[in-house]
């Protein structure tokens, strides 16, 4: 059964526990994607993943049919999907201790192929978490997840042009950042 | 190395596949994934599906023969198991044989309170009893929704459980039933009620029965109206003639409001 998105919503209100599971299907390469760069490492991205969605089917069952559909699916998703990456982070600043041992994921690899892939993506997690919380959102969620500045916006609440300003910056911080590496 | 399509591009790169499992995952978190199995129920084998709540449905072959059929018109995801968990089988086993719900978990989550309200007051009908629809409509304080009672009852998402085979016309009727009239009646017939002396009654008109020696009147299968012996046993129309002669109603079976 394929879907698009934009017929997911109408799918959810006329029968919600038939559609959630192409929801999830949709979704899932995208927030586990973005979360792995909000995370610290793989096992938390999958678990924040798995958590979004339980949250989005709890939050369907109390929403009524209208609500439903006038849902803008991708944007909504996020939002829970960024508040869950936000409090992981906060109650692991409470306790830094769980916040020492990093990158283990990165080391449960096979292939040679998939080791690069692994420390380019380490690299970059290394390099987007010297960025500001909204310049890494932005950037990571555009350009990493795929979504629009006016998706960003709203499931960030800020607006379209901060989202834009703060993309500009991060880039740039990026470059900068390369630039030295390589000097 | 700084072109900033570069940057965009190697951005672009760290997009991952989710790992397998999410989805069984949340479907198993949210009670989305039912388990399903074939049992003995009390007219035949039947399909019956659970998730962590508790039943999710039940339906006995007669009315659908495949498993693929049983998946088909599921409304959830539903994989076939060998047996249901202990506890819930034992639950189980206990309703089909005492014709009692007792303490089997039933997972109404996805009901809305209305049809909840119905099926939970059908569920007190004991076996081998039968009530009108206008009688739930009564007690569940909405008098005239006696059609909405009706619609409830046939959706019913765990018939013979909750037992809404025992759930008849106003005129005492034994009336239709989702998997079919003939398929109420075995079930009436297996508790040990009489489908065609039920049907004779109703034509006759007898919708009441009272004692003359208590001067209270019952529905003819409450437990209390059995007890009558045919010497005084005095049969009604309706409530109202059966008030008119001085009788009152039954607090047991609650004929009347």
């Amino acid at each position: 059964m394929t879907t698009t998105l934009d017929q997911l919503p109408n799918r959810l209100a006329a029968d919600r526990d038939r559609a959630f599971p192409d929801l999830v299907r949709a979704l899932q390469d995208g927030i586990f994607s973005g979360t792995l760069q909000f995370t610290r490492n793989r096992q938390d991205a999958e678990d924040v993943t798995q958590e979004t969605f339980v949250r989005v089917y709890r939050a369907l069952t109390s929403y009524d049919e209208d609500r439903i559909r006038d849902l803008q699916l991708r944007p909504w998703v996020w939002t829970i999907a960024l508040n869950l990456c936000r409090n992981r982070a906060r109650t692991l600043n409470r306790r830094p201790e769980a916040a020492l041992n990093d990158d283990r994921i990165d080391r449960t690899t096979d292939t040679a192929e998939e080791a690069a892939a692994n420390i380019d993506l380490a690299t970059w997690r290394r390099r987007l978490t010297r960025l500001t919380d909204p310049q890494r959102t932005a950037i990571v969620l555009h350009h990493v997840v795929g979504l629009s500045y006016t998706e960003i916006a709203e499931s960030t609440g800020r607006s379209e042009s901060t989202i834009r300003s703060d993309m500009r910056r991060g880039l740039a911080r990026l470059r900068t950042m390369i630039e030295e590496e390589t000097q | 190395m700084t072109d900033p399509t570069a940057i965009e591009t190697r951005l672009a790169a760290l997009g991952r596949s989710a790992p397998d499992g999410i989805l069984d995952a949340v479907m198993r978190q949210t009670d989305l994934a039912d388990d399903y199995s074939l049992i003995e129920g009390p007219t035949g084998p039947a399909y019956v599906a659970w998730n962590g709540r508790g039943i999710t449905a039940f339906v006995p072959t007669e009315a659908v023969g495949s498993r693929d059929d049983f998946e088909t018109r599921h409304p959830r995801e539903a994989t076939f198991v060998d047996a249901p968990p202990k506890r819930l089988e034992k639950h189980l086993e206990r309703t089909i044989e005492t014709g009692r719900l007792g303490r089997l978990p039933v997972d109404l989550s996805s009901i809305g309170e209305f049809q909840r309200k119905v099926l939970e007051k059908c569920s007190e009908i004991p076996p081998g009893e039968i009530r009108p629809y206008g009688w739930i409509a009564r007690e569940i304080g909405n008098p005239g929704a006696v059609r909405a009672v009706g619609t409830a009852l046939g959706r019913n998402p765990v018939p013979v459980l909750i037992p809404c085979h025992r759930v008849v016309r106003t005129d005492g009727r034994i009336g239709n039933y989702a998997y079919g009239s003939p398929m109420k009646r075995s079930l009436l017939e297996h508790e040990g009620l009489d489908p065609e002396a039920i049907e004779t009654q109703a034509r006759q008109g007898v919708r009441l029965v009272g004692s003359d020696t208590t001067g209270i009147y019952c529905y003819p299968t409450c437990r209390h109206a059995k007890r009558i012996t045919d010497a005084h046993r005095v049969e009604f129309r309706s409530d109202a003639a059966a008030e008119n002669e001085g009788y009152r109603p039954c607090k047991v079976c609650r004929p009347a409001a």
